[in-house]
């Protein structure tokens, strides 16, 4: 199935977002079809994470349009919007220290069939099951950073948000996230990518929106960025 | 501009634009406090007054510094019994039972900050909450205390040995004249250096932190004054109506000034005064009802909570868009 | 047996009632803790919820002809339904503020409750007779253990427990602690915190409630128990640490019989001697004696 004739999951339209006074985006606009990885590229304080806050519901103030699935979903609560099936992986990973990794695990709801099954997650993340029963946060950085991933795709949300994925994380590591995306998109899922690291997001992203003082200011496909990396780069560099 | 700049700079921009608010309110209270016995009984006034400058330094603990102390009725408790008891036994004039209060509720003040100031916030209160109950329970086992009956005063004493303020206006003057002292030392600490610093903490206490400034120690200071005017409050209490009871440290006590700050205006100057006119008279006109004040009390302090947190002047200043 | 000076007996007994006082302190102090580890707000209102919890068990009586077994539940349902309700009306709104004012609310809630059952009951206490099947006692040589006070002791362990066990092991108590840590995420994840909050708020009402049923047969019924207990529980909090269940319940029990042993040894100090704990504990470890971080 070409990019073009997948049908759009995500619509976000004019997207703007204050933290208390400030006001952090500025119209942003752009669309997901199903079955793409988009990355949203972008120098530090643009407004990446804060577009994917707002898609999760996750802003004090917000105003415009997002639209999953044709459903407007701006007003919606966060679970509200999970039930939709959307979900998140924060950038803090925000693993939970009083839980085990069983517990961390199983805590967000199954809110849709087709999700990975418990046993599949193992198999993804070999680690996870030795460590069952340890605290969450007792884990490296990497499988702290896998247990968040492990996490969402149990839930069945097609929508996946991920927040730096690669952030901090050994080399090593960051190739076996980059596997497992793909893996995920192979099997029907959807992402939306937030990432600094230009080599990791080249690997899998099908499609790069540039995010810049809170608005989208440009697009990009695969194509485009594997013949002319640079395009991608001037707009990271100061 | 360094941050040290700024502040002072702040200090000036307000003493410039807010001065002549300020001196006009001012004027305002001493032209009601000289006309009000005119129309209404001196010991009434006295009581509010009294409870006017325990909600003001309330206030500048909570209002200016963020910090809520729970327990404050043990500094008003302490100051009232302090001024009966030196009064009756010692025959000390009242204003030098007024200074014993003040060091008194100081020393009290210093003990209980020094033990709660490691907690923030809610602990802070709860703490406090507690150590004032402590206090309560020692008032009400205390032989000199007397137990259930209070201490009844002999007598208003002479100010200075010369000036009977037995007659009830008389004693209003003497009231008056402590109040408008103490609340005169509110504005000056409110508005130097200090009083930005305070204010500071109450916005944003990590960046205050971070500025190099010793919070902790500029909050128990702020505590230790505001301890110290709650005491002189309440020996103004006792030598309005000649008695210190259980009930002035009771944590109903502390409910009821909470209630008057909030009512009147947090972080406002006036608002206290407000807050304590208005619910002083509402407590007498209530009394009628008998034992549904409480709860009237309890009605009150929810609806302000939920609905009025600005308090009567702070909703007036913002109205009028100036500071109080 | 003379011990501190006086028989054996009275020792025992008056550590067992430290016990009792400990059994009410530690339900009592669970609830509180669990409310504020999860909603972040100390409820005041937690001494009237305790005083509601007797005061319906003795209506039920009074009025509907059901006794003490089937109070012990439908009290913590009936007042656990009003807590939700107050949880849910007023204290949600306050959540986005500076916790201070959700304090005060409670503070303002539980003076309104207090004053309405003063004024519809009266101040005087009244009796709440202790069921048939505990009356008596149980014959230790130096004296008899009333039956009744052992069996609040065992319940109330025994809640204790059971609630500890369904926070640290069961996933809706997985769910709780997720949301003591970060709330927001957790419900980003698809759980419904707020419905969550408002569950837990009733959770620690019924808690004071059931307290609130063991205590009326030992204490009488009267609308001032919770205000003169509630204080105390504060300060066991703290003692404990703030969020820490094991800290309350373990402090709770702990402080009912250093209680109970000053009554005996000096009886003047028996009502301050847990503040002053507080007073020790807090310049010695101001995070309490299980509490974590600030």
């Amino acid at each position: 199935m070409t990019a073009s004739a997948a049908k759009v999951l995500l619509q976000v339209q004019d997207l703007m977002a204050w933290y208390g006074e400030s006001q952090a985006l500025h119209g942003a606009g752009f669309d997901v079809r199903e079955g793409e990885v988009v990355t949203l590229v972008g120098r530090n304080g643009a407004g990446k994470t804060t577009i994917l806050k707002s898609i999760m519901g996750l802003m004090p103030r917000v105003a415009g349009s997002i639209r999953y699935q044709g459903r407007e979903t701006l007003a919606l609560r966060p679970d509200q919007i999970a039930a939709c099936g959307i979900a998140l992986c924060p950038e803090e990973r925000a693993i939970f220290g009083s839980l085990s990794v069983w517990e961390n695990l199983m805590l967000p709801p199954v809110v849709a069939p087709g999700g990975f099954s418990v046993d599949e997650i193992m198999q993804l993340f070999p680690n996870l099951a030795e460590r069952r029963d340890a605290g969450g946060t007792t884990l490296s950085g990497g499988e702290q950073q896998m247990l968040a991933i492990g996490r969402i795709l149990r839930t069945g949300a097609r929508l996946l948000l991920l927040d730096e994925p690669s952030e901090g994380l050994a080399p090593v590591i960051v190739q076996h996230i980059a596997q497992t995306i793909r893996q995920i998109k192979a099997r029907g899922f959807t992402v939306l990518l937030v990432e600094q690291n230009v080599n990791f997001s080249r690997a899998i992203s099908d499609r790069y929106c540039v995010v810049e003082m809170g608005r989208v200011i440009c697009h990009y496909t695969r194509a485009e960025i594997e013949s002319d990396p640079a395009r991608l780069t001037q707009h990271l560099t100061v | 501009m360094t941050e040290q700049n700024m502040l002072a700079a702040n200090t000036a921009g307000v003493a410039i634009h807010g001065r002549r608010n300020y001196l006009i309110a001012i004027g305002i209270m001493v032209v009601a406090l000289i006309a009000a016995p005119f129309f209404l009984y001196p010991v009434f006034l006295m009581k509010v007054l009294a409870f006017a400058l325990f909600a003001c330094g309330f206030n500048l603990l909570f209002g200016y510094t963020g910090i809520m102390s729970f327990g404050h009725a043990a500094f008003f408790g302490t100051g009232s019994y302090v001024v009966a008891w030196t009064m009756n036994r010692w025959g000390l004039t009242p204003e030098v039972a007024l200074l014993a209060a003040l060091a008194g509720g100081a020393l009290i003040g210093l003990v209980f900050g020094v033990i709660a100031i490691r907690r923030q916030g809610l602990y802070f209160a709860m703490v406090t909450l507690a150590l004032a109950q402590l206090l309560y329970f020692v008032f009400l086992q205390a032989p000199f205390t007397e137990g259930e009956n209070g201490i009844h005063m002999k007598g208003r004493g002479s100010v200075f040995g010369v000036i009977s303020i037995e007659s009830d206006l008389a004693a209003y003057c003497f009231v008056s004249v402590v109040f408008l002292l103490c609340f005169m030392l509110i504005v000056r600490t409110v508005h130097s250096p200090f009083g930005q610093v305070l204010k500071a903490t109450r916005d944003n206490e990590a960046r205050v932190l971070s500025l190099g400034y010793q919070v902790n120690r500029y909050k128990l200071i702020a505590f230790v004054l505001s301890s110290a005017l709650a005491a002189v409050a309440g020996g103004l209490k006792a030598v309005a109506l000649g008695l210190a009871t259980l009930h002035d440290v009771h944590f109903a006590t502390s409910g009821d000034v909470v209630l008057m700050t909030l009512l009147g205006g947090l972080g406002t100057l006036f608002g206290p005064v407000i807050g304590a006119v208005v619910a002083t008279s509402m407590w007498e006109f209530l009394s009628r009802f008998g034992s549904w004040v409480t709860f009237l009390q309890g009605l009150i302090l929810v609806l302000c909570v939920v609905l009025f947190r600005r308090g009567i002047v702070g909703e007036l200043a913002a109205r009028l868009h100036i500071k109080l | 047996m003379i011990i501190f000076g006086m028989p054996l007996a009275l020792v025992v007994s008056q550590l067992l009632l430290g016990m009792i006082n400990g059994a009410f302190y530690a339900t009592l102090s669970l609830g509180l803790a669990v409310i504020f580890g999860t909603l972040g707000i100390i409820n005041f209102v937690h001494g009237a919820l305790f005083m509601m919890g007797a005061y319906v068990s003795w209506m039920l009586l009074q009025w509907v002809g059901l006794g003490y077994w089937p109070a012990l539940i439908l009290s913590p349902l009936i007042v656990g339904l009003l807590a939700a309700l107050l949880e849910k009306v007023v204290i949600s709104r306050l959540y986005k503020l500076d916790h201070v004012y959700a304090f005060l609310l409670t503070f303002g809630v539980a003076m309104m409750i207090e004053a309405l059952f003063r004024n519809i009951f009266g101040s005087a206490g009244r009796p709440y007779a202790v069921p048939d099947l505990l009356r008596g006692g149980v014959d230790l040589d130096f004296m008899i253990l009333p039956l009744y006070r052992l069996w609040v002791v065992v319940a109330s362990l025994v809640l204790c427990v059971a609630t500890w066990y369904a926070i640290e092991k069961t996933s809706l108590g997985a769910k709780l602690r997720a949301a003591t840590e970060n709330a927001a995420i957790v419900q980003a994840l698809g759980v419904n915190v707020p419905r969550l909050m408002t569950l837990t708020y009733a959770g620690g009402a019924a808690l004071a409630a059931f307290a609130g049923v063991l205590a009326a047969p030992i204490y009488s019924v009267s609308a001032h128990m919770g205000t003169d207990v509630v204080i105390v529980v504060f300060a066991v909090v703290v003692i404990g640490g703030m969020g820490s269940i094991k800290g309350s319940v373990i402090a709770g029990f702990a402080l009912g019989v250093i209680e109970g042993l000053t009554r005996v040894v000096y009886p003047e100090s028996s009502s301050t001697v847990i503040f002053l704990v507080m007073a020790i504990v807090l310049l010695i470890r101001p995070r309490g004696l299980f509490g974590r971080g600030a």
